[in-house]
């Protein structure tokens, strides 16, 4: 069997984000770059599907990106996925444009199950792993935490609000990750020296429109330094009245 | 999760190959995730995090330059270096570990040893399923190791070895112990077992460095070493020296680790201790020693990089070894003291790492050639007179 994981190569979390001189992306400068987290538990959960379903079977990594993405692909090869797959996009793509270029060379490599992680810490759509299984007409399953993969069935627990579901699906399926399905492994350095045998195939990302477009970004507003409306029991009632007119919290 | 960036002034990493990044930054994430949220624990209970050795195996940290065949990864000095340099971030014990079973265990069985020997001991060693130790160094011969007191006598099918060794890392809990002992006035390598009778290795308490690895005596009252177990291409003393400037190597690059966290630690607290209504960062007592420590940590990291080149290439000097681990033990202790400083009394707590890497780099900066042993060295060297013989 093929599987396919979408990887996306985002800015690390810690990294503090500047907006761009167009007001609408990111500053690209003294941002460091990581493999999605989310997306780490798709390529373990693919690994660990590869070791368990047979040899035969094959990890396909599939990215759209510009060539910096190469990173975020040779890391998960260093895991021990079998190819990676650069789609070539240097322009801003929305969710929709990016999962139109994802199905397309899904279908193409003949992928029955895909791994997205549930969602990618850089814009939190949460919306690319679904989109590529409407597209394709495959099932779906979203913010899994535990999967069993037999022949041509899936079973898979996934969070929902205040509780767990047990969902029970087809084959070909989509699941997208979330945390706690698996501890993703490191890249070893053999696995490093052997990932540099690995290809990476490039080719341009078909064309698709975009269906939404970002018109301005912001910061949040900085926190402002807090007031001290005195320091005994007296400073009580102002405290309420302004917990209750101005934070509007009561 | 929020991964450590190292400190690169010079853009370094930039001279480094891409796979030598990606080695680092698994190990980098390694160090994050498995050994820096345990650490503190074993340093406070005196024990070494032995639960790491199969991990630290998997993720083929041991003896990572020797060939495949061995199931070693192969790779370069500069790989060899970084991975100390990441895990000596975690702690100095750690290091300790990997640099031992590296450079002091299987690296003399690679050089020195059989065939058979070879084959035996290497993929059990890098798989961490065997654990060594390297026995020169004794109670009364430290910077002399030449006056070494420990004798093999030729016996039928073997040797006697009697004698003791002391400040030995590892000895406690290794199954195998290279062991350097007079046979005949010529000082030769052998092979010692765990289970040979008259053979113990206790461990030695009370340290306030290293506190997290274990150290031991290894004791031999008449221990019988079959004729196999001797190193066969040991000949004297210049080859335990060169287990040593193998360990020497991955000492300088680990150290640079130390001199990161403190730095990174340091700088992260001036900028927001505030003392006389201003983070203490902006004072320029403050910024000169922020400045004196990134300007040591970016010599040390040129100094370490270019080394591995020249011993990538064959071409690295012992004297250019001694060169790098006599500043970087010197300048990483210094700076783990600054860090300190900075961080005034909350320095002294196991808040932060500082304490606990200025105690370890007190012995990183003693064992393997003390700091002074390596002044002399390198005065012979550009001198051609010994200070010492």
């Amino acid at each position: 069997m093929k599987i396919a994981v979408c990887v996306s190569h985002v800015p690390d979390t810690a990294t503090k984000v500047k907006i761009g001189e167009d007001g609408k992306s990111i500053d690209p400068n003294g941002v460091t770059y990581v493999i999605n987290p989310y997306d780490e538990y798709a390529v373990e959960e693919a690994l660990k599907t590869k070791e368990k379903i047979g040899d035969d079977s094959e990890v396909i990594i599939i990215t759209l990106g510009s060539d910096i993405s190469k990173e975020s692909i040779r890391k998960a090869l260093a895991m021990g996925a079998d190819k990676g797959v650069l789609l070539k996009e240097d322009n801003q793509r929305d969710s929709f444009g990016i999962a139109k270029a994802l199905a397309e060379e899904i279908k193409s490599q003949g992928c029955e199950l895909v791994f997205c992680g549930k969602q990618s810490v850089d814009y939190d759509n949460s919306i690319i792993g679904q989109l590529i299984a409407e597209l394709l007409g495959y099932s779906c399953v979203t913010v899994v935490v535990e999967l069993t993969i037999d022949v041509n069935k899936l079973t898979a627990e996934r969070e929902i609000e205040g509780g767990k579901e047990i969902v029970e699906s087809e084959l070909p399926a989509v699941i997208t990750t979330q945390k706690g399905l698996n501890e993703p492994r490191y890249a070893s350095l053999k696995g490093i020296m052997t990932a540099k045998k690995k290809t990476i195939e490039e080719k341009p990302a078909v064309d698709s429109i975009n269906l939404t477009e970002v018109l301005r970004m912001h910061l949040p507003p900085s926190k402002q330094t807090g007031r001290i409306l005195g320091t005994d029991k007296s400073a009580v009632p102002e405290l309420v009245k302004l917990l209750r007119e101005e934070a509007k919290v009561l | 999760m929020n991964m450590f960036e190292g400190a690169d002034y010079f853009d370094v990493e930039s001279l480094l190959s891409e796979e030598e990044v990606l080695i680092r930054n698994s190990v980098r994430e390694f160090v994050s995730k498995e050994i820096i949220p345990v650490i503190e624990t074993h340093y406070r209970n005196g024990t070494f995090p032995i639960e790491l050795v199969p991990k630290m195996a998997e993720l083929g940290l041991l003896g990572i330059t020797f060939p495949e065949k061995y199931s070693c990864a192969n790779l370069n000095y500069v790989s060899y270096g970084l991975i100390n340099q990441e895990l000596e971030r975690g702690d100095s014990g750690i290091r300790s570990f990997v640099s031992v079973q590296s450079s002091l265990v299987m690296y003399p069985i690679f050089v020195f040893g059989s065939d058979e020997q070879k084959n035996k001991w290497l993929p059990l060693l890098g798989k961490g399923e065997k654990i060594g130790c390297f026995g020169l160094t004794e109670p009364d011969y430290g910077s002399n190791p030449g006056g070494m007191l420990t004798k093999a006598e030729k016996v039928d099918g073997g040797f006697h070895l009697n004698g003791a060794k002391m400040w030995i890392t590892n000895g406690t809990i290794a199954d195998v112990a290279v062991v350097w002992a007079k046979l005949g006035g010529a000082v030769r390598g052998f092979l010692v077992e765990k289970e040979f009778k008259g053979f113990s290795a206790p461990e030695m308490k009370g340290k306030h460095s290293l506190r997290a690895s274990v150290t031991s005596e290894l004791i031999f009252d008449n221990v019988f070493i079959p004729e196999e177990n001797l190193l066969p291409k040991t000949e004297g003393l210049k080859n335990a020296l060169m287990c040593l400037n193998q360990a020497r190597y991955s000492i300088a690059w680990g150290v640079v680790g130390s001199m990161m966290t403190c730095y990174d630690t340091a700088l992260s607290y001036a900028k927001t201790r505030i003392q006389f209504s201003k983070p203490i960062a902006a004072y320029q007592l403050t910024q000169d020693k922020l400045v004196y420590m990134i300007s040591e940590i970016t010599k040390a990291q040129l100094l370490n990089l270019q080394l591995g080149r020249l011993k990538d290439k064959g071409n690295a000097k012992h004297y250019q070894v001694s060169l790098a681990k006599r500043n970087n033990c010197e300048k990483a202790l210094e700076m783990a003291h600054i860090s300190r400083e900075i961080l005034g009394a909350n320095g002294i707590t196991d808040e932060y790492p500082v304490m606990r890497h200025a105690a370890n780099l007190e012995s990183v900066k003693t064992y393997e050639g003390t700091h002074e042993m390596h002044t002399l060295i390198i005065g012979e060297n550009i001198t051609g007179i010994s200070a010492f013989e």
